[in-house]
């Protein structure tokens, strides 16, 4: 087996080309008005915005960390406007488009990279659980809450549909591979999405998988596709389709959606040391954005004002996440004993008590 | 004599064993072409190729699991857990397994594993990435479990972790990675401190304050600071065993023992190297063994951890209670 095998695309499934033209797919029809379409450029261009803005946020030491999700607009775009209100996604960490779609204001996800929250957002409230950084765990999560949907009998039509995101990289986990399981043999109505953005860190897609991550599926007994991550139409159309398969009772569908991380793999990495140049430009030509403008402008759906208009809407954003970010209090050092139990712990409450009788005597000689 | 940091004293230490026995490899995510997060695998697979540097694949129950296999085969597997945090997958494999071949093989088996997990607190980070979990590996019969706090102990022991028979859990200071010291590299390993022995890292005669890997600066920083009482400092450098026979020396000396830890305080190493200590220095004791640790929550968002973290204040206001008896 050679080790291309695993980036072969034959079953990429795309609507949108790179060049900006609507193909359409037979098994993936996508009833789309033209407004709909600016709606879905103007998320792109402005999570693309609000990612830049928190990568310079970290450059000026305003931020401890972010990881990047340049390049995987779309795949996130996509698939957060399949999802409906009553949908529950399980994310990474890496997901601040899907964040965006299921209405997580961007000072909260900043607060868990700036080190003042370890989350920050109510999930139930958003349909959004908390980041999550062990890689794979979260996908067990979502094929117990889609178990616990089931067991509520939500399902059909009107029904509840649960999504995970993981990378490429996590696919090696255990705990990835047993939730594959759980969600079979349970039926459980829970999408996969898998962001292959080709790279883990620095170790490539050949380094975890010897077979396309898509057709891994079928070993587990459910059906798995590939969509080009890149086109923001086709991961709507496929998502929509996987997640109202499982919430009319059809059980797990594996999204594989194929993109590629523009940028590091966070903040602290040094990609230089691992990747070369020419194939970051290879994946510049299809550029999530890029294809969506073409396709509007080509078509003469939106005009030079239009462009204008939402870039003016993105130059906000930035400036609104500089000043939120900024103005992010720092949590205060009893916090540290702040929700660790539901109940009162009278453990907890002495070391509480005595620390702050500790930074109190501090106080009294006027040193801190 | 070279200058090095942790992180390359560690790195040339990797180097020598490597050069000194074909069996060693070095396993885990990132270690390869990238010289793994922290660099501390740098040139390696430049130099000893991917068949000795192996880049795995993201999982670590599936990268302790194969490298104890690799150990049965006759190998000598190194591997580097990304971070404390993740060292969890991996739990069952060195809890059920690692930990218990060679008394479930009656001694037939052999697993010389080192598992090398940068530690601890204090760099600013996400979530999962300062824990302290040393508790949970003393707590595991059949593991060592090393700390070292500077550069020479760095170079030798993780050389000494290699060459053992059994399976060593190397903890990396991670904070202190970028501190540096002359290294005598051209010394021979059996000169160097046998990989176990405590040290007495400063001497004094009021009190004994003990500490290993991170925080060993931060005590050493406290017996400078503290003019008014003369702290012994002793570098545990052995979590499992502990060189019971230099602390009880030392405290029997100075009557005085405060222990200082990044790992929360319920539990954690302070907590039986209190008990021990007081059931052989009942009689010496001028005051009960008093623990300065972190506190008993999850760790903190990275802007608290300065509160969290035992810091210089809190190790000086620990060798007040001392003194308060
Ligand atoms: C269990 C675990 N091991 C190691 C890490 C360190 N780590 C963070 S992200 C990452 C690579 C993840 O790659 P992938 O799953 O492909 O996701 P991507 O970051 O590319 O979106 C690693 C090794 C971790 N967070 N969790």
């Amino acid at each position: 087996m050679s080790d291309t095998t695993v980036h072969e695309e034959p079953e990429l499934i795309q609507l949108l080309t790179p060049e900006g033209e609507l193909t359409g797919h037979p098994d993936y029809p996508l009833e789309i008005t033209a407004d709909e379409i600016r709606d879905l450029y103007r998320d792109l261009v402005l999570v693309r915005r609000f990612d830049g803005e928190a990568v310079s946020l970290q450059r000026q030491g305003e931020l401890g960390l972010w990881a990047s999700l340049l390049g995987q607009e779309a795949a996130q775009i996509g698939s957060g406007r399949a999802l409906r209100g009553t949908d529950m996604a399980f994310p990474s960490y890496r997901e601040h488009g899907v964040a965006w779609c299921r209405g997580v204001e961007p000072k909260e996800l900043l607060g868990m990279f700036r080190g003042v929250t370890n989350g920050g957002w109510d999930p139930h409230e958003h349909g959004f659980h908390l980041y999550t950084i062990v890689i794979g765990s979260q996908a067990l999560h979502a094929t117990g809450y889609a178990m616990g949907v089931q067991r509520d009998g939500a399902v059909g039509e009107d029904g509840t549909a649960v999504i995970t995101y993981f990378g490429d990289g996590a696919t090696s986990q255990g705990d990835t591979n047993e939730a594959f399981n759980f969600a079979s043999v349970n039926n459980a109505p829970v999408v996969f999405f898998c962001q292959n953005n080709q790279w883990a860190i620095s170790e490539p897609l050949e380094r975890q998988a010897r077979v396309p991550i898509y057709k891994r599926a079928s070993g587990f007994g459910f059906p798995g596709l590939r969509v080009d991550g890149n086109d923001v139409l086709a991961v709507l159309a496929v998502t929509r389709a996987a997640l109202d398969n499982a919430r009319e009772g059809n059980g797990p569908t594996l999204v594989e959606a194929f993109t590629y991380r523009m940028g590091a793999h966070t903040t602290n990495d040094d990609p230089t040391r691992y990747r070369n140049a020419a194939e970051l430009d290879e994946w510049k030509a299809k550029d999530p954005i890029l294809r969506v403008r073409r396709y509007l402008e080509n078509n003469g759906l939106a005009d030079e004002e239009f462009f204008a208009s939402v870039d003016a809407e993105a130059d906000a954003l930035g400036e609104k996440v500089r000043t939120q970010c900024r103005s992010l209090p720092d949590p205060e050092p009893l916090d540290i004993f702040h929700e660790v139990y539901a109940e009162p712990n009278v453990h907890i409450d002495r070391q509480r008590a005595e620390y702050a009788d500790y930074l109190a005597s501090f106080e009294a000689e006027g040193v801190r | 004599m070279t200058n090095l940091t942790i992180g390359k004293a560690i790195n040339a230490g990797l180097r020598a064993a490597m050069e000194h026995d074909p069996k060693v490899l070095v396993m885990g995510e990132d270690v390869g072409r990238l010289g793994g997060v922290f660099r501390v695998t740098d040139g390696l697979h430049k130099d000893f190729g991917a068949d000795r540097v192996i880049d795995t694949p993201l999982a670590e129950s599936g990268i302790v699991g194969t490298a104890i296999g690799m150990a049965l085969r006759g190998y000598r597997p190194v591997v580097e857990i990304q971070f404390d945090g993740f060292f969890f997958p991996a739990a069952n494999q060195t809890f059920t397994q690692l930990a218990k071949m060679r008394r479930r093989s009656a001694g037939a088996l052999s697993v010389p594993l080192v598992m090398r997990i940068p530690y601890g607190g204090g760099i600013g980070a996400v979530e999962h990435h300062s824990e302290s979990p040393e508790s949970y590996f003393l707590h595991t019969a059949g593991l060592r479990v090393i700390s070292v706090a500077n550069a020479v102990d760095a170079y030798w022991m993780i050389q000494q972790a290699i060459r053992s028979e059994d399976p060593v859990i190397f903890l990396e200071p991670k904070r202190r990675y970028y501190e540096k010291a002359e290294v005598d590299t051209e010394a021979s390993i059996a000169e160097a401190a046998p990989m176990g022995a405590a040290r007495v890292a400063r001497p004094g005669t009021d009190v004994t304050l003990l500490a290993y890997g991170p925080m060993v600066k931060t005590a050493l920083q406290a017996a400078e600071a503290d003019t008014e009482h003369s702290i012994e400092v002793i570098d545990l450098r052995s979590l499992a065993p502990v060189d019971y026979p230099t602390v009880v020396e030392s405290v029997k000396r100075t009557g005085r023992l405060v222990v200082a830890h990044e790992a929360t305080l319920t539990g954690g190493p302070g907590a039986e190297i209190a008990a021990r200590i007081t059931e052989e220095c009942f009689y010496h004791l001028e005051s009960p063994v008093i623990r300065v640790a972190a506190f008993d929550t999850p760790y903190p968002q990275s802007r608290l951890e300065e509160y969290y973290l035992p810091d210089l204040d809190r190790v000086l206001d620990g060798v007040d209670r001392a003194f308060a008896y």
